[in-house]
């Protein structure tokens, strides 16, 4: 049983939570990730590790409340415990003799990428932060992301904070302003990551982006993460989460992540009534 | 006067078209009359040539005898002076291969059924309240053993029996390994391990689920904590697959990921937070004991036609004997020599069928079977929403890729002496990461055999 010290709500539906895991702490890096079951009968699901805290013994998970595990996690709070918590697993970000480089969020996979660019900061590294939301409301970690970026972006869908428009468009602007990047990293849904590579393509410029398929795992034994990486097959829990995005079959990835969508619709409606007047 | 009849006592089962819509165990067991009137078969031989047919030595003559007297603890505790899992092994051993095939009674009608006998002692044994372990006397050496599968269990139960204190790791949230992820519920009920499990805790054993060896930890720092000695039972847990088009698709999972759906997570029973996909006609390509778990488990999940696709002939299938006839009485179809090249797409980019050639046997290959080949013009398509890839496993990397100097083959398997010592200094291993995928059985006797060199090893400390 792992304990949630410290349970706080980043947007209305996005959740930061502290957890005591020494094991996990212990070994973490920045683009790792945890898998964990919230309850004796709950399914594994794999979350990334935002920030870790050695001495206290402690991971920063920030999750999206998007299904029925999720949901039931948001609803444990401070002092309450999480069944199964177990890593860090995968390959960390490779951040070595990095001079220059672009970050890119979207939506809670700006939770990801902070600690990339807190580490890549921390070595010395440019850092320049774009990070995508839908409005104002949804936005998390603007101060932490100030903090550790030379240049930041904030892009929004009804411009309602930063400037209106998509992750791509800012990147583009900066890149054609002359901006020279050793790398781009980019952590999002799906389809933003696609774009950005089309985009860095274009330019020739090397792209990492983390790959968050459906796991059971986490250890390379089920396959059920496989992801198609310059024609090759490749398990997202060991091989990476961080592939080279130019190499990357988007679009199968894409099939892939819905194979349980109208499944997880009906879970997620049926925890959703499950904890209807529970609040 | 021995029982002289030439065939055994009949496993009692379950109807093939009963048990093929539940996840009940298919076998039932020995009733006490069933098991002493087989136990008389045994001729309790001098040379015992069962004995050398058991990876890990029972004493099979004398604890059947303990049962012919019906002193059913006395039979236990002679079967467990050798082996850990008893209740496990009584279900999923190839006795066949194994004590069964030297058996004397073998030579004219059927060998004893000596796995039956081994399952009916264990049962008895688990169903008594009150079990009471011995207590051991610690030595006070630390061993860790990394995986809580059959090496594993089988490794810590033996060091544990001789005081050492034993600390097992386990990746996934709950201990058993295979035994728990793989080999269903119909053939190994989770119940079973579980208790088989608790007998090693009541050892003193500690068990650390939640830690995958290699990333929480790795093999230096568990030295650096104190541990004078490490077993590696890791397992061969990564999935195969054969490289053709469509093999990405949705609806096409790895035997692994199905079995470990079904079995660990449960995906089978009404409410589960693991959702498995709602299939109706399935190939499950391979023939081995794995691909009959699987083909099984999709016929209990409620799937019409269930195919076991496989590239050569029905002499060549690698599963038990028993497993492939118990697959056939539940209405498994056996496409024999047979081979897929691609898998279809339907409109929705979902499998919708499985291109494949039929093959024919040509000279034996360096395995000494004969091998496949294909016939000219004999492409088909059998039309399938589900393809499980049941095409064997390979050892999990976790642990080369972070220990230095543990020497490893071109294929991934930890190479070690006779006695399971690695090329590193106090680390053995045994079982699937060391063999490649193989039985539960010799697996035990690997984690056995180590046990005793990490004794011999430790003694001089």
């Amino acid at each position: 049983m792992y304990k949630i010290v410290k349970k706080q709500e980043l947007n209305p539906t996005v959740t930061l939570m502290e957890v005591e895991a020494p094991m996990v702490a212990r070994k973490a890096e920045p683009g790792q990730f945890i898998i964990l079951r919230t309850d004796a009968d709950g399914e594994r699901i794999p979350l990334t590790i935002a920030d870790f805290d050695r001495e206290k013994g402690t991971v920063t998970i920030i999750f999206q409340v998007v299904g029925a595990t999720t949901e039931k996690l948001n609803h444990k709070n401070e002092g309450e415990f999480i069944e199964d918590f177990v890593g860090p697993l995968g390959v960390m970000t490779h951040t070595d003799g990095l001079k220059k480089v672009a970050i890119v969020g979207g939506g809670v996979g700006s939770a990801i990428a902070y600690p990339i660019a807190k580490k890549l900061h921390a070595l010395g590294a440019e850092v320049h932060s774009i990070v995508g939301f839908r409005n104002k409301e949804l936005v998390i970690l603007k101060d932490e992301f100030e903090a550790v970026s030379d240049k930041l972006k904030i892009m929004t869908d009804d411009g309602s904070i930063g400037e209106k428009g998509l992750v791509t468009d800012a990147l583009r602007v900066l890149i054609e302003s002359g901006e020279q990047y050793d790398r781009v990293i980019a952590i999002g849904p799906l389809i933003m990551m696609k774009f950005v590579c089309k985009l860095t393509k274009e330019y020739g410029i090397k792209t990492v982006v983390s790959m968050n398929p459906i796991m059971i795992d986490g250890t390379g034994m089920c396959g059920g993460c496989r992801l198609t990486v310059g024609g090759k097959t490749k398990f997202a829990c060991v091989d990476g989460p961080d592939f080279d995005g130019h190499e990357v079959d988007f679009d199968e990835a894409m099939e892939r992540a819905s194979a349980y969508r109208d499944f997880e619709r009906k879970a997620h409606d049926e925890a959703c009534n499950l904890f209807k007047g529970v609040k | 006067m021995p029982n002289m009849s030439l065939k055994k006592n009949e496993m009692p089962s379950q109807e093939p078209d009963v048990r093929n819509k539940n996840f009940d165990e298919v076998a039932l067991g020995y009733t006490s009359e069933q098991a002493k009137d087989e136990a008389e078969r045994c001729l309790n031989c001098k040379h015992k040539p069962c004995v050398n047919g058991c990876p890990v030595q029972i004493d099979i003559p004398a604890f059947i005898a303990l049962v012919k007297e019906g002193d059913l603890e006395g039979a236990y505790n002679k079967i467990s002076e050798s082996s850990s899992l008893p209740a496990v092994c009584g279900r999923v051993c190839p006795q066949e291969n194994q004590c069964e095939k030297y058996c004397v009674r073998g030579i004219k009608g059927e060998s004893v059924g000596i796995g039956r006998l081994e399952r009916f002692v264990a049962d008895w044994h688990l169903a008594q309240e009150n079990n009471n372990t011995p207590q051991i006397e610690k030595n006070g050496h630390k061993v860790a053993v990394v995986g809580s599968g059959p090496a594993g269990l089988a490794c810590a139960g033996e060091l544990a029996r001789k005081g050492y204190s034993v600390t097992v790791f386990e990746a996934l949230h709950v201990a058993g390994g295979v035994l728990v992820y793989g080999i269903p519920e119909f053939r190994l009920p989770k119940e079973i391990v579980r208790k088989e499990i608790e007998n090693l805790k009541a050892m003193d054993v500690e068990i650390k689920t939640n830690v995958v060896i290699g990333k929480s930890i790795s093999i230096d720092e568990l030295f650096e904590d104190g541990f004078e000695a490490v077993f590696v039972g890791s397992g061969a847990g990564l999935p195969r697959f054969m490289g053709i088009p469509g093999e990405n698709l949705r609806g096409v999972y790895s035997a692994n990921e199905f079995l470990t759906r079904v079995n660990l997570m449960k995906a089978y029973r009404e409410g589960s937070a693991t959702p498995i996909q709602n299939v109706k006609r399935v190939a499950v390509v391979g023939g081995g004991n794995v691909a009959m778990d699987a083909a099984r488990c999709a016929k209990r999940l409620g799937a019409e036609e269930v195919y076991i696709v496989y590239r050569r002939s029905e002499e060549e299938l690698p599963a038990r004997r028993e497993e492939v006839e118990h697959a056939k009485e539940e209405g498994i179809i056996f496409k024999l020599l047979t081979n897929p090249i691609e898998i279809l797409p339907d409109e929705n980019r979902i499998v919708g069928g499985i291109k494949c050639v039929e093959m024919e046997l040509g000279e034996p290959d360096e395995s000494g079977r004969r091998r496949p080949v294909v016939k000219k013009g004999s492409e088909h398509e059998i039309k399938v929403d589900c393809v499980i890839m049941s095409i064997g496993t390979s050892p999990n990397p976790l642990i080369r890729d972070t220990t230095d100097g543990l020497d490893t083959q071109a294929w991934g398997g930890i190479i070690t002496d006779d006695d399971g010592l690695t090329s590193r200094k106090g680390v053995y291993a045994g079982g699937d990461a060391v063999t490649g995928a193989a039985t539960v059985i010799l697996a035990m006797g690997a984690g056995k055999k180590a046990a005793k060199a990490i004794d011999e090893y430790l003694a001089d400390r």
